[in-house]
């Protein structure tokens, strides 16, 4: 149904032609769903937007052909494109929130697509649009017709993308990255009503996504991209048992699954052996009874409704959640940037919670409690190079000046395996591992004893998420450091913690040690969570 | 950068790259370029000026009143005599001024109450808001008319009142600025390497508002010029015989109608020139402010 063949698609940019895209053929049979799996970069979401022909300014399929259903798309008229976009091929795109029009109701904007393929009239739009969103399994459909889309969640708003993306009935379906940002339970209830939509209706799939786990489950073959080529192509089961290219190879150990240790996610020739650490028995942090409450406009909000939980010297532990949990409120109000509404924070003995958090920068404690954020490049600021980010500090909080603040920077820099080059860098200069990297030699430059980890390889390639984890891993032996790691992914957490602590809707649901909690869950949410993260096949062992 | 030398050593690469990035951004548009040559004239005729004009721009000739350009006068002489071409240039100086002091003055205050009004929300925020709707509503001109005539002609309140008329568009634009930022990850980050707020607000917050600070300023150093001339054109501010373009204008203006042309011409082209020059300049120092532009 769609052939492409030997497609190079190119951007022109200040330092000439850039080739994304390097002359790629695969064939697409109807009813098939295929897999695209690369890392950023690789050249994955720019192969959709050819075929849709929405390339960026500057951008241009170079050579190749790229055949549908008899029509070539790279000659066909602007205006065929627009009969094909949405009627024949349609496509999901990665921010729900980013790709509805935030002053339109969703149902307008379902029959929006669907008159301009005159497949409604002004008459029965409104009918149409209302069965599209029931299509999706959307409750109340007729309400949900009016709403606005800040008015809906982000596993709502992918619901209505997606409607609008099926309206018109196409053959063909691209998913570029749908589930990005989504929660991990969203997620499977969103690929899972996608899968069951394009198997009823007999279309075609092409799914773009970076997680092989969620490829291998959702997909009937898949080609891995690497830097604009094809480097493999194959079933699921037989791409992760028995990959014949180097780079599938290392994607598919780099990907944290159940049953591996944090080593094996490194390229075979880097796994030297795990640091050994000690935990002590005395706690570092206690957290008592600790509550967040907001005064919103209906009334109170409990963000957080009195938590208690432990960190022992030396100790890591993983702290689990969805969105909205109470899990980022938690970690800003141990770290001193929110105030506590009531609680205790024990830091050795001494309450966190009664030293306000406005006064708190100047306090001697300020120093060893310290944060790794989520989003590396927003973190940093833009105006800083690397040196002046990690220097900073060391100058609010230590004495060192000149030179020897000069070499702290850089044993910093070699600790976290930054390149000391890179130093004099900007941030938008730098990947988004060395990005991490700043961070993390931010964070441990005053010498923290408790480091909070706030997702900091959720917007990270698998490759570079596996070398973080493992920077991290070395660095809390060799600094005897304690971590409360945030993050939704559970594989992540089982790498990394030797506790974990599963919040939701503001309160604890269970906590214990790795292996109790994710091997023998005892309550109902760990266990949906628990089932909800893709899973990729496992490797049998020869 | 101050922030940027105080925050961490600066290094000798850093300070190459700065030249090198600001050697770019004229390359790459030239009319930046041409927009920077122009300025270094104006600034050029500001200071050394007074020293090299050919003629004293206050020594009045009555023999030589109103004459077209020529070799020995190349814009002509004015109804006294005196030179036009060194009135033009002399009066470089204290054009340049008024405008920069003015919009330095508006620069300051303006980013102050901005920053904070940004930083910390709630009735601060509220009541600066509503503070700065007020000296908006006027029209701006009549404003600064009223500000001169009451508290006396003189250079200082012109730049006092063109100020003060310029003051809520720099306080606006920062405060959008720095409340978009004021829960980013690197603000959080500073805070957590024990910075105080005012810091994190002084060294990490407001350097980022900077990029778009610069095109407003170079249109307002633009506007400023027009509006010191403005006010000198209707007898407010600076009084003859001084030599400042608004007031040649003024005068000259009279004499259009007997075709002596040239005494209205020529003042205005370079308050024309300037005002192009100021305004051309926006987005090259936008440009090699924001280190994002750098690759």
């Amino acid at each position: 149904m769609l052939s492409i063949h030997d497609l190079n698609v190119s951007f022109r940019t200040r330092r000439g032609d850039v080739n994304a895209v390097k002359g790629i053929s695969f064939d697409l049979a109807k009813g098939e769903r295929l897999g695209i799996v690369g890392e950023s970069g690789s050249g994955k979401s720019v192969t959709s937007y050819a075929l849709m022909r929405i390339l960026d300014a500057g951008g241009r399929i170079a050579a190749g052909e790229a055949v549908y259903s008899g029509i070539d798309l790279r000659r066909a008229s602007e205006s065929a494109m627009k009969d094909i976009r949405g009627r024949e091929i349609s496509m999901i795109f990665q921010n729900p929130r980013a790709a509805l029009n935030p002053i339109r109701k969703v149902g307008h904007q379902i029959e929006d697509v669907l008159r301009q393929h005159a497949q409604a009239t002004a008459a029965n739009a409104k009918e149409k649009a209302i069965a599209a969103l029931e299509a999706v399994r959307i409750n109340d459909a007729a309400a949900r017709y009016e709403a606005y889309p800040f008015e809906l969640s982000g596993g709502m708003c992918q619901r209505i993308v997606i409607a609008i993306a099926l309206a018109c009935n196409p053959k063909l379906l691209i998913a570029d990255e749908p589930t990005t940002g989504l929660d991990i339970t969203t997620q499977k209830t969103v690929m899972d009503l996608v899968d069951d939509l394009v198997r009823a209706r007999g279309m075609s799939s092409i799914l773009i996504t970076h997680d092989l786990g969620l490829a291998s489950q959702y997909c009937d073959r898949i080609v891995v991209m690497k830097d604009g080529l094809i480097v493999e192509e194959g079933d699921p089961v037989a791409l992760f048992t028995n990959p014949q290219h180097p780079y599938t190879n290392r994607l598919v150990e780099a990907t944290p699954r159940r049953g591996v240790r944090i080593r094996s996610l490194l390229p075979e020739d880097q796994r030297t052996p795990e640091p050994p650490r000690t935990i002590g028995n005395d706690p570092l942090l206690d957290v008592i009874n600790l509550k967040k409450t907001y005064m919103g406009k209906s009334g109170p909000v409990h963000a957080v409704k009195g938590i208690s939980f432990t960190i022992r010297e030396g100790e890591s532990v993983g702290l689990v959640g969805e969105s909205g949990c109470g899990k980022s409120t938690t970690s800003a109000m141990i770290v001193r940037l929110l105030e506590a509404s009531s609680g205790q924070i024990l830091y050795r003995g001494e309450d966190l919670a009664t030293l306000p958090a406005l006064q708190f920068a100047h306090h001697p404690l300020r120093s060893k409690i310290q944060m790794v954020f989520q989003d590396a490049t927003d973190s940093l600021n833009p105006r800083h190079t690397a040196r002046q980010s990690i220097a900073e500090p060391l100058l609010r909080m230590s004495k060192l000046r000149g030179d020897k603040l000069r070499a702290r920077v850089e044993e910093l820099a070699t600790l976290t395996g930054l390149p000391t080059h890179l130093l004099d860098r900007f941030p938008h200069q730098l990947s988004g591992g060395q990005k991490a990297r700043v961070g993390i030699a931010r964070a441990i430059a005053p010498d923290p004893d408790l480091l909070i980890l706030d997702e900091p390889t959720a917007a990270l390639d698998v490759s570079i998420q596996a070398l973080v984890l493992n920077l991290l891993c070395d660095l809390r032996a060799r600094l005897g450091m304690s971590y409360l790691f945030v993050s939704h992914d559970l594989n992540v957490v089982r790498l990394l913690c030797d506790k974990v602590v599963v919040m939701k809707g503001g309160a604890i649901v269970e906590a214990g040690s790795v292996s109790d909690v994710m091997d023998a869950p005892s309550d109902p949410y760990t266990r949906e969570l628990l089932s909800a993260a893709p899973q990729a096949p496992q490797r049998s062992i020869a | 950068m101050t922030d940027q030398t105080s925050t961490a050593p600066a290094t000798p690469a850093a300070r190459h790259a700065m030249a090198a990035h600001m050697l770019y951004v004229c390359r790459e548009n030239p009319v930046t370029a041409a927009s920077f040559v122009m300025f270094a004239f104006f600034i050029l005729s500001a200071l050394i000026g007074p020293y090299v004009v050919p003629y004293d721009p206050l020594a009045t000739n009555s023999a030589i009143a109103l004459q077209a350009p020529s070799l020995a006068h190349p814009f002509g002489t004015d109804n006294l005599g005196r030179d036009v071409f060194s009135r033009v240039i002399v009066a470089t100086r204290l054009d340049l001024i008024i405008s920069v002091l003015a919009v330095a003055i508006s620069f300051v205050i303006g980013s102050i109450l901005g920053a904070i009004s940004g930083y910390r929300g709630g009735w601060i925020d509220s009541v600066l808001n509503r503070v700065l709707d007020t000296i908006m509503a006027f029209p701006l001109f009549v404003l600064a008319m009223g500000i001169v005539a009451a508290m006396g002609n003189s250079v200082t309140n012109i730049i006092i009142a063109t100020a003060i008329i310029n003051i809520p568009f720099y306080a606006r634009l920062v405060r959008a600025e720095v409340s978009i930022r004021r829960e980013a990850g690197f603000t959080l980050a500073a805070k957590l390497a024990g910075n105080s707020d005012l810091r994190v607000l002084a060294l990490h917050i407001f350097p980022n508002s900077l990029p778009p600070m610069m095109v407003q300023v170079s249109l307002n150093l633009g506007w400023a010029i027009l509006n010191a001339a403005g006010l000198s054109f209707i007898g407010l501010g600076v009084k003859p015989p001084t030599p400042e373009w608004g007031i040649m204008v003024a005068e000259g203006a009279n004499y259009i109608i007997s075709g002596e042309w040239w005494m209205a011409l020529f003042p205005g082209l370079w308050l024309l020139l300037a005002v192009f020059t100021f305004n051309l300049m926006g987005d090259g120092l936008r440009d090699i402010v924001d280190p994002r532009r750098r690759t």
